[in-house]
């Protein structure tokens, strides 16, 4: 299901009930990139955050949906709506059951990439973002946290 | 001036899109013989690197077919953005709007080699 509408974020609902339920993506080929970049779109315009803000979020949700595809050979991402001290915040959950990440160090590092990008991927995503965290076991898979807010 | 070519992004791209882009640029710049390249992003609200590599290997691409390529368009929340994410795009040359863009073309401005 490559659903591009926001189950968090339809129209005439506000973040109380989108926090009830958050909306799952199914994360497997470049069109469910797409459709995983215009729900957080839609989720960060809900929200008013500005230009700016909205734009680190979907790239960052751009970045860590294809690295799902990729190199975790498809997953999913759980878009929520919630609060940190008071200021609504989107909160993105990547998870797959692929190889996971052997060398968290090395991957984190600037510049560094196992060959299909730039080397911007992890270390580039973390700074386009409030809070980041990754948890991978080799063998197993990876999930990674990333939250935002206004 | 009918040596360039203007291409205007207008949807949110997936990857294999982008890349079919890549290839029917470069088959095009074959083709006509274009010395330049104006490669409208106004209508992107974001680059990520993907997209940012796509940039940087058409306007390579097209510099070895003898042509150069100016990025015009780029909004300011994703210059923002790039920028943060790490990617400077060294070496391509830009313009705010397509206007300006030809301009430089027309000029021939920075005819000389911009390897970043």
């Amino acid at each position: 299901m490559s659903n591009a509408a926001c189950n968090c974020c339809g129209a005439g609902s506000d973040a109380t009930t989108s926090m009830d339920n958050p909306a799952v993506i199914q994360l497997r080929n470049e069109h469910d990139v797409v459709a995983a970049r215009q729900v957080v779109r839609t989720v960060t315009q809900h929200l008013r955050f500005s230009l700016v803000d909205q734009t680190k979020m979907v790239t960052a949700a751009s970045e860590l949906a294809r690295n799902t595809i990729i190199h975790g050979g498809g997953g999913t991402m759980q878009c929520e709506i919630t609060q940190r001290d008071g200021r609504d915040c989107v909160r993105l959950v990547f998870e797959d059951q692929g190889p996971g990440i052997s060398d968290m160090s090395l991957a984190m590092k600037d510049g560094w990439s196992s060959g299909t990008g730039l080397g911007m991927g992890l270390p580039g995503t973390k700074r386009l973002v409030n809070e980041f965290q990754v948890d991978t076991v080799p063998g197993q898979g990876t999930r990674i946290v990333i939250a935002r807010w206004k | 001036m009918g040596e360039c070519l203007l291409i205007t992004i207008q949807v949110d791209m997936h990857d294999k899109l982008a890349l079919a882009l890549q290839d029917d640029l470069t088959a095009k710049i074959y083709a006509t013989g274009a010395k330049g390249v104006l490669l409208d992003i106004s209508a992107l609200e974001i680059v990520d690197s993907f997209m940012g590599r796509m940039i940087a290997n058409i306007s390579a691409m097209a510099r070895i077919l003898d042509a150069r390529t100016i990025v015009v368009g780029m909004r300011p929340a994703v210059a923002i953005t790039l920028v943060e994410l790490g990617l400077e795009l060294p070496g391509i040359q830009t313009a705010l709007d397509v206007e300006r863009g030809m301009q430089l073309l027309r000029r021939g401005i920075g005819r000389h080699d911009v390897d970043g």
